[in-house]
């Protein structure tokens, strides 16, 4: 008895700890990638200004002199972004509405399916079929020289932000106390309007929440916009336009990049832009979450 | 019986009620006058709160639920499937066991009826929540703070704010499901006045698991068992002379 009593002691510690330092782990991963862009990125800002860096107009790494302007690439994520938010927000909070609200069981099941599948498929594919079929598509329609614009980008990301919007949303819609939805019907309202006038508003902050990840989702992305966004490294003025985004150049030319050189530090620096874009989206997304948590009880 | 020469706000004619295979009511019969309180008693499970529901077909929500036999109101038979619940819900309306406000501000809720069924607008919104809340006998307290959201108040406050947000409604019958099960004995004898007030303008039938509470405040008084009705009279007369001899244990306290 006693034995075994100090036996299991020993395991519980073990245990105990094994645990902790996984859950330390994500943190101290986070703040050593942190450390790292910082280190080999913020180099470039003794070959350029801030300013310049951010706001110049040019972007030529291998030029001499070279210009470290990432003002188009900045562009050219914030078009692919705005379009993809555009058309999977819609979509997105009325099917996760649908599946949440009115969907019968079967139906329920085969969309949550079909939504995580759409999860699962690489981006690569994404990127794949973008290439092939929206792309040539979207080059027809408006008649343009190359269907590689960024608006392609933004059709195909779009996809790919939907199963995150979708599902943060249905969870928060799902997670509406039925006590709401049984006064509002016993009132006398029609489930379309206990979904537009209370639903709305008990899963805002869920829904918020949503759409954040989802251009988290977006702004992330690289390899299906590198190969159908045509990357142009000029500032867009319509969504028509090649683009090229900050990840999609990092993925590009690191390859060519003499470890250590201002072009390598320069796309460090790229990197460093990019993750304090995404660490403020998801926060903005974290505060929503648990505001969540906090009025509706 | 009383006998009225008005006609009857509610009444059921053999009705019967399944949840799958459960039998939950069995042939229940009653007429329930308008202008009148109604209290239905008896122990949990009896089918009191699925009697209840079942007037305004709240049950809909329950799957797997079937109903045989006839609920009259107003003389119209609400369990036809091509009753128009909309409007059925206008006339009956419920209050719930457990407060259970809309997470929006106070106003919004007293006039979220009135923006559904559009029987107000623009500056008429102002006049439906002072009414409303005058009904309740909030408007004193809460006339300053009407944007502040209606989780913030008491379970009390919240309770008869729900009974205002029906109001606005303009029911007939108001249903009430053991409104006060959530509330301590002050709030309870604070809301039974006001139900007691409502009956003035409101036929109302309330579910209670409260033996006194039934004989403080009802006229008339169903008394339920294993989902049946074994007794319905005058509130007076059930727990003075009940003629049932389980209505006798229950109302002495035997069992409950």
């Amino acid at each position: 008895m006693h034995q075994r009593s100090r036996f299991d002691s020993v395991r519980e510690f073990i245990v105990e700890k094994t645990v902790l330092l996984s859950g330390l782990a994500s943190i101290v991963f986070v703040l050593l990638i942190f450390v790292f862009l910082l280190k080999e990125g913020l180099r470039t800002f003794g070959i350029v200004s801030l300013e310049d860096f951010l706001l110049g107009r040019k972007w030529y790494p291998i030029s001499s002199p070279p210009k470290f302007g990432i003002l188009p690439l900045i562009g050219g994520t914030l078009a692919v972004t705005v379009g993809a938010t555009l058309l999977s927000v819609p979509f997105g909070i009325a099917s996760a509405f649908y599946i949440a609200e009115v969907a019968g069981p079967r139906m329920k099941e085969m969309l949550k399916t079909g939504i995580e599948l759409l999860a699962a498929i690489p981006s690569v594919v994404i990127g794949f079929l973008g290439m092939v079929i929206v792309a040539p598509f979207i080059g027809d329609l408006f008649d343009l020289p190359t269907g590689q614009t960024a608006l392609s980008g933004a059709v195909m990301l779009s996809l790919m932000a939907m199963p995150t919007i979708v599902s943060i949303a249905e969870d928060a819609i799902t997670a509406i106390p039925g006590k709401y939805r049984e006064a509002a019907l016993a009132l006398g309202a029609t489930r379309w309007e206990y979904i537009c006038r209370i639903a709305v508003r008990a899963a805002a902050p869920g829904i918020v929440a949503a759409v954040m990840l989802g251009i988290g989702r977006v702004i992330g992305e690289t390899m299906a916009v590198m190969m159908i966004t045509g990357n142009s490294a000029q500032i867009p003025h319509s969504l028509l336009q090649p683009v090229r985004t900050m990840t999609a150049t990092i993925a590009a030319e690191m390859g060519e990049t003499v470890p250590g050189g201002d072009h390598y530090a320069a796309l460090f620096a790229i990197g460093l832009v990019l993750f304090v874009i995404t660490f403020f989206v998801n926060l903005v997304a974290d505060v929503f979450l648990h505001k969540d948590r906090g009025t509706v009880q | 019986m009383t006998t009225s020469s008005t006609s009857p706000a509610i009444e059921t004619r053999d009705l019967n009620l399944y949840y799958g295979s459960f039998q939950a009511l069995i042939d229940v019969n009653m007429v329930i006058q308008p202008r009148r309180i109604t209290g239905l008693i008896g122990p949990s499970g009896c089918g009191k709160s699925t009697l209840l529901r079942s007037l305004n077909r709240m049950n809909d929500l329950i799957p797997n639920v079937r109903v045989y036999g006839e609920i009259r109101v107003f003389d119209h038979n609400v369990c036809d499937d091509k009753t128009d619940l909309v409007g059925l819900r206008k006339r009956v309306g419920m209050v719930f066991q457990r407060p259970n406000p809309f997470p929006l501000s106070i106003y919004e809720n007293v006039v979220f009826a009135a923006r559904v069924h559009k029987t107000a607008k623009g500056s008429d919104f102002d006049d439906v929540v002072e009414r409303c809340l005058s009904s309740v006998l909030l408007w004193e307290d809460l006339k300053d703070r009407l944007g502040k959201s209606a989780l913030e108040l008491s379970l009390e406050q919240q309770q008869r704010l729900c009974i205002a947000r029906l109001l606005a409604v303009m029911p007939d019958i108001l249903l009430m499901d053991e409104p006060c099960s959530a509330m301590d004995p002050a709030s309870t004898q604070g809301l039974e006045e006001l139900i007691a007030r409502l009956k003035e303008e409101y036929t109302i039938v309330i579910v209670t698991h409260n033996m006194q509470q039934a004989a403080r405040v009802s006229d008339d008084c169903g008394f339920m068992l294993l989902g049946e009705m074994v007794e319905f009279r005058l509130t007076d007369e059930m727990f003075k002379i009940p003629q049932d001899e389980r209505t006798r244990d229950y109302v002495t306290g035997r069992y409950g």
